[in-house]
């Protein structure tokens, strides 16, 4: 069976470099062979799977050894696999969500010449993602962590051609890479702690080394998982990155890739146990960016951005629920599935709204499109209700979960972490309700394009319809399958250990505190957005309004401090090499031939100046012989 | 005695070379088809060199010894080991690529008279270049080590000066004053330190009587030969200042980024991938083989002085206005790197310093060749003459982003491997340079990411429109390059075989042991 | 007599010597002087050659006049075609010997 491991991998892997080397003569059929060696590597995953469950618990994972790597003196790393319950979690949602995203490209992506080469980058991204969860060592893990944020940065900027979509790219990839400094970091920690950066011996000797250097760590791990799942302060590059096309949107910056921050804090989970500092700083930079996020989603007209702000709220939960240690770490696990299926399903059906309004983005000009769009509208509103929690749907049980493990943390922590947790529930009901009424409510607000064409919204193709009503359906089921009779717990506690947190509050107060929030958030919404028409133009708005819609400010201190400053920086090391290291050298080639130049005047030509010098040298040498002589 | 395969892979270049000087002035394809047939047959006989080389076995093998100049006790002494060997095959290996790009750099605009023939003279320097490099990977003996570092300088100077970037801004005139120029300041630079070199070589005879370098190292090994501590430190610092120019170290850099503007792409590939390398080679064997206290205790300098390179290098990198300065920028921020590893004294570091070698130099060469191309369809070397060349030549925009990548030591691609096990032996000695030099990953990604966006991405600068994508001849340069990259990255192994053994004995040298995980040590 | 005399002779000789080639302009003067000079190194040198009671001095001696009729020889030369060009026997007026 363990063989069958590296086949995860391979399928993908093979898509991409068949399609992207294959040239012009795969262009009719790319789609369909990147489409189906997802399925294969999705059908692989199932095989596994199957197997695994008819295993005990503590001999499901399984281990495959390809071949040693890196083999240097005191260093060895791996090409080695390790599949476990974790690991297996990650995988059926990769393969599973991204198949289905696949199949809604071949739609979505039908005009677009260059279809061929997008399922390459998104077979790339599927081999990438998969490395990234199945490898047993953090070295191969960085491996997959940087080659998703490759394969994002090739997505990002696949409409290359807009100076927007490339700068997005490469903000996307260059804040990622700051992340990823703290991961080498943290794997350099580990070998001169450990000797080794593989899962097993690392994480099975925490105990064996102090407070602090687990401590730095926790740290540098952080600092990855902030890169990579947008979190404060390196979360700037998410709202941007929506300027890739919408699949990608929903596959890598809302399913999968973004989530691989909590992943990495999960699968370290005994560093962090070792580490409550280093553990609590993972759950206030999740409780930070839950509220942040939230209310950069508020303000947003652009669809795909509000969606990317509430992406990042709701990674906060997982990442706080991950820095909650023990109680925590299944239930963030357990969101992250959940946010999987609806969140991936809520950027389908945005996708589908735009491929209906001639790619507009922005809410104001949408309007009461739930009768032109029934499908889209029905599988974008189960969506919706599993996001902000509606009891009985996926959101609500994991949701849920997390808000009493926050509680359940104890001490003054757990109260503000678990009121952060609520308020951000509200904030959650808010901006998704006033999505929903912005687009598939109210009065029709369209506006011809910039070519003049009026949108004619329609319902899109079966190919993008038929992935969004699967991931509906996962939206309001998956969360009950998973919390009924503790499914999820059981099937993940042998990797990540459970501790069942108790909560000052009862279980019944905190669902009821859940639920009201979220009534209260959906009232608000709309008394604000669904009674009164919505204008067209965005009214000017509070203070706070404006800093949201700016991301709050956070490029704007990133230009000034970083961009600005940095461009002085480069610019002025441009003078100083040219002036002062060069000029060094360029000034002594002067001075030589200066002081040449007045030598050579010593050379006049006239024999008898030469005669005069000539008898003086005489002179000069032997006074000297004589001096030297005397003394 | 048995076949001298050392001297044959050095002679055949140099052959090469004549006999590519010696075809006729009209027959131009025929002198490139030589070129190319004798840098072929040396890439066979380094691969020879490579199969017979027994990586467990002794430290020079393959060694050949005659004597040359009696008087002075000079000896013609050659031996390979596996830093040698790698070098030599990355020199062997690359040459072919250098000339297949260079195919028309040399081609004559006008028929000046009927003996007038650059293509012919192009191509003999570039294999007089290759020969000169190989043997100096080669030499045991310090007097000859030394005469091939300086030899080389002279085809080194007529490449530069002589066969300039067509692509220039502004009239012939002044680019040919820009291009001798950078060809002077190269020969200036290098001379210097070639000079203060043949003192310290002098110097080395006078203390030890010998310049044979194994004789030398187990001299000082079993302690008969005594060396005074500050001795040791004036004849460490000459050899230290002409390598450092080679490499080159912060702050005697600035000759690189003049030739390699100046110079056409392959033969900058030639400069930075090739030649520079002697130089660090030099500084794993000579410096620290020879000199272990005076190495050690100029350590902290070095490493300074490293981590300066690094830093300033990725950061003017950024800050070019011209695709080929920003390369050698770069280069200058990767040699940072390879001598930070050396110095670094662990078996990670120098392992992983080893490696770049190698790993720099195929990945530079895949970067600036393409970019060579780009420059040759358009005429310029500014950035900000290009821009949407993606959308017009997908291939070219495709090999040169992988070739960035590289740069920038994507994992999966060579450069990663020895980027990370310098960054981890460096590390493990010195925390918080190893940190410091991490911040070049990010810096890294910036130029190269700023780079192909302002060239290839945005709107279709109206210069480009029609550019053509790459030809046959240039996917034949690219397509093995990027493939290398990609084996090398996933599968280093052959590599690091040939090269752990050659650092432990560097290692013992110096006397030093890698430091202990705490845990384990705890154990 | 006492021989260093002679040495205060050719000292008094090479004087001149050297003065009349640092002030004199006519190349033939110049010339005559620099034979002067020549002579009173002989001088010198035979006189030491005599002071030591070896044939040291006197052997160099020859050998300085093989040289000086050498000299003689090529510096007549150069004067005559100088002349020739110049039409002038004026030391200053060749002071084309300079970068």
């Amino acid at each position: 069976m363990e063989n069958l491991i590296a086949l995860l991998v391979a399928a993908p892997l093979l898509g991409a470099a068949v399609l992207l080397c294959g040239g012009r003569r795969l262009d009719r059929a790319g789609h369909w062979l990147g489409t189906v060696l997802a399925a294969a590597s999705f059908v692989v995953g199932v095989v596994l799977f199957a197997d695994m469950l008819g295993k005990g618990a503590e001999d499901r994972a399984l281990h495959q050894h390809l071949f040693s790597w890196i083999p240097v003196e005191g260093f060895q790393a791996d090409i080695a696999f390790q599949l476990d319950q974790l690991s297996m979690t990650f995988v059926l949602l990769i393969t599973g969500v991204g198949t289905l995203i696949h199949i809604y490209s071949i739609g979505y992506m039908e005009h677009d010449e260059r279809r061929r080469r997008f399922f390459g980058y998104l077979n790339l991204f599927l081999a990438a993602m998969l490395i990234l969860v199945i490898a047993d060592n953090y070295l191969l893990l960085y491996v997959g962590w940087e080659g998703v944020g490759l394969a994002s940065y090739l997505l990002i900027g696949f409409w290359q051609h807009k100076p927007s979509a490339a700068s997005a790219a490469k903000k996307a990839f260059l804040v990622n890479r700051v992340g990823d400094m703290g991961l080498s970091i943290a794997i350099m920690l580990m070998f001169t702690t450990f000797g080794t950066f593989a899962f097993g011996p690392v994480l099975e000797s925490t105990g064996e080394t102090s407070e602090g250097k687990l401590t730095a760590i926790g740290l540098m791990l952080l600092l990855a998982a902030c890169g990579k799942s947008a979190q404060v302060p390196l979360q700037s590059w998410l709202g941007d990155a929506m300027e890739g096309p919408t699949p990608v949107s929903a596959l890598i910056h809302a399913a999968t890739m973004v989530t691989a921050g909590v992943y990495l804090i999960v699968r370290s989970g005994a560093i962090f146990n070792g580490a409550p500092d280093a553990q609590l700083v993972v759950a206030i930079v999740g409780a930070v960016t839950l509220i942040f996020g939230a209310i950069v989603g508020c303000a947003k007209d652009d669809i795909k951005k509000a969606l990317a702000g509430s992406t990042m709220s709701q990674i906060g939960y997982m990442i706080l629920a991950a820095g909650l240690g023990p109680i925590g770490y299944i239930f963030a696990i357990m969101h992250l599935v959940t946010h999987g299926f609806f969140k991936a399903g809520l950027f389908l059906g945005a996708g589908s709204v735009m491929h209906g309004m001639n790619d507009e983005v922005d809410m104001r000009k949408y309007g009461g499109l739930r009768k032109y769009m029934p499908v889209t509208f029905i599988t974008f509103g189960l969506g919706y209700l599993a996001i902000i929690g509606f009891p009985g749907l996926s959101g609500f049980f994991s949701k849920d979960k997390i808000i009493e493990a926050a509680f359940a943390k104890g001490g003054t922590e757990g109260w503000i972490l678990g009121s952060v947790a609520l308020l951000g529930a509200a904030i959650t009901a808010f901006y998704m309700t006033r999505v929903m009424l912005m687009t598939f409510f109210g009065e029709k607000r369209w506006q011809p394009d910039a070519e003049g064409h009026e949108p004619h919204p329609h319902e899109s193709p079966k190919s993008m319809t038929i992935p969004m009503i699967v991931l509906a359906v996962g939206s309001v089921f998956a969360g009950g399958f998973f919390a009924i009779g503790d499914r999820f717990v059981n099937w993940l506690e042998p990797v990540t250990g459970y501790e069942h947190g108790h909560s000052p509050l009862s279980v019944a107060t905190v669902t009821g505190a859940t639920v009201v929030a979220l009534v209260i958030g959906v009232g608000i919404a709309w008394a604000m957005y669904g009674r009164k028409p919505v204008p067209v133009l965005a009214p000017r708005g509070s203070l706070l309004t404006r800093a949201a819609r700016r991301d709050l400010l956070q490029d704007d201190f990133n230009h000034v401090v970083l961009v600005r400053g940095g461009e002085h920086l480069t610019r002025s090391l441009v003078y100083v090499d040219h002036s002062l290291v060069d000029g060094v050298v360029n000034g002594t080639a002067a001075s030589v031939g200066g002081l040449s130049g007045r030598l050579r005047k010593l050379q006049n030509g006239y024999a008898r100046s030469y005669a005069v010098s000539m008898f003086g040298g005489a002179a000069v040498v032997i006074a000297a012989t004589l001096l030297m002589r005397a003394v | 005695m048995s076949f001298p395969l050392l001297t044959a892979t050095a002679a055949l270049p140099a052959i090469g070379a004549i006999v590519t000087a010696a075809v006729p002035a009209a027959q131009r394809t025929v002198a490139k088809w030589v070129a190319l047939f004798f840098s072929l047959g040396t890439l066979v006989l380094a691969g020879v060199v490579f199969a017979r080389f027994e990586p467990g076995g002794d430290r020079y093998q393959l060694t050949e010894s005659r004597a040359w100049i009696a008087d002075f006790g000079v000896r013609y002494e050659l031996g390979v080991d596996g830093i040698g060997v790698a070098l030599i095959g990355l020199t062997a290996l690359l040459i072919p690529f250098v000339i297949a790009a260079g195919w028309h750099d040399a081609d004559p605009l006008e028929t000046k008279s009927s003996r007038w023939r650059p293509t012919q003279g192009f191509f003999a320097l570039i294999l007089m270049v290759e020969a000169m490099v190989v043997l100096s990977f080669l030499a045991t003996d310090v007097f000859l080590f030394y005469i091939l570092f300086e030899a080389m300088l002279i085809p080194m100077y007529f490449l530069i000066g002589g066969f300039g970037d067509r692509a220039h801004a502004g009239s012939d005139e002044n680019a040919a004053k820009q291009r001798s120029y950078a060809a002077v300041k190269f020969l200036l630079y290098n001379l210097a330190g070639g000079l203060i070199m043949l003192a310290a070589v002098i110097g080395l005879y006078v203390v030890a009587g010998t310049f044979s370098l194994s004789e030398i190292v187990e001299a000082r090994a079993n302690g008969t030969l005594e060396m005074a501590t500050s001795t040791e430190r004036w004849l460490f610092l000459g050899f230290f200042f002409a390598f450092a120019i080679k490499a080159p170290l912060w702050p005697l850099h600035t000759w690189l980024p003049n030739a390699m503007g100046e110079a056409t792409a392959p033969v900058a590939v030639l400069i930075t991938a090739i030649v520079d390398k002697v130089g660090t080679f030099a500084m794993l064997r000579f410096c620290l083989g020879l000199f272990p206290e005076a190495s050690k205790w100029a350590t902290p300098v070095v490493i300074a002085l490293a981590l300066v390179s690094i830093v300033y290098g990725a950061l003017l990198a950024v800050g070019q206005r011209d695709i080929k300065r920003l390369i050698a920028y770069a280069s200058i921020s990767h040699f940072g790197f390879i001598i930070l590893g050396i110095f670094a004294m662990t078996s990670q570091g120098q392992s992983g310093a080893t490696l770049y070698m190698v790993n720099h130099g195929i990945s530079t060469a895949a970067l600036l060749l393409v970019a060579g191309f780009l420059i040759t369809r358009r005429g310029s070397r500014l950035i900000a003459d290009y821009g949407g060349v993606q959308k017009v030549a997908p291939v070219l925009a495709g090999t040169f982003l992988i070739g960035g990548l590289a740069t920038l030591s994507l994992p999966g691609l060579a450069p990663f491997v020895s980027e990370f096990l310098v960054l981890v032996g460096t590390f493990s000695a010195y925390p918080v340079a190893g940190i410091i030099a991490t911040s070049g990953i990010v810096l890294a990604a910036i130029y190269v990411l700023v780079l192909y966006q302002r060239t290839m991405t945005g709107p279709v600068n109206e210069a480009v429109r029609t550019m053509p994508d790459l030809k046959a001849r240039e996917l034949v340069v690219a397509v093995p390059l990027i493939a290398l990259l990609l084996f090398l990255g996933v599968f280093p192994k052959p590599l690091t075989e040939v090269v752990n053994p050659a650092v432990e004995h560097t290692m013992s040298d110096v006397q030093k042991k890698d430091p202990q995980p705490e845990v384990e040590a705890a154990k | 007599m006492n021989p260093v005399n002679y040495l205060y002779l050719a000292a008094l000789l090479f004087a001149i010597g050297a003065s009349g080639v640092l002030i004199r302009r006519n190349v033939i003067v110049l010339f005559m002087c620099i034979e002067l000079m020549l002579n009173a190194c002989n001088l010198a040198l035979v006189t030491f050659s005599r002071m030591h009671g070896n044939l040291d001095g006197q052997i160099v001696a020859f050998f300085t006049m093989v040289v000086a009729a050498a000299e003689v020889v090529v510096g007549l030369a150069i004067i005559v075609s100088l002349f020739r060009s110049r039409h002038s026997a004026s030391v200053d007026d060749a002071s084309l010997m300079k970068l």
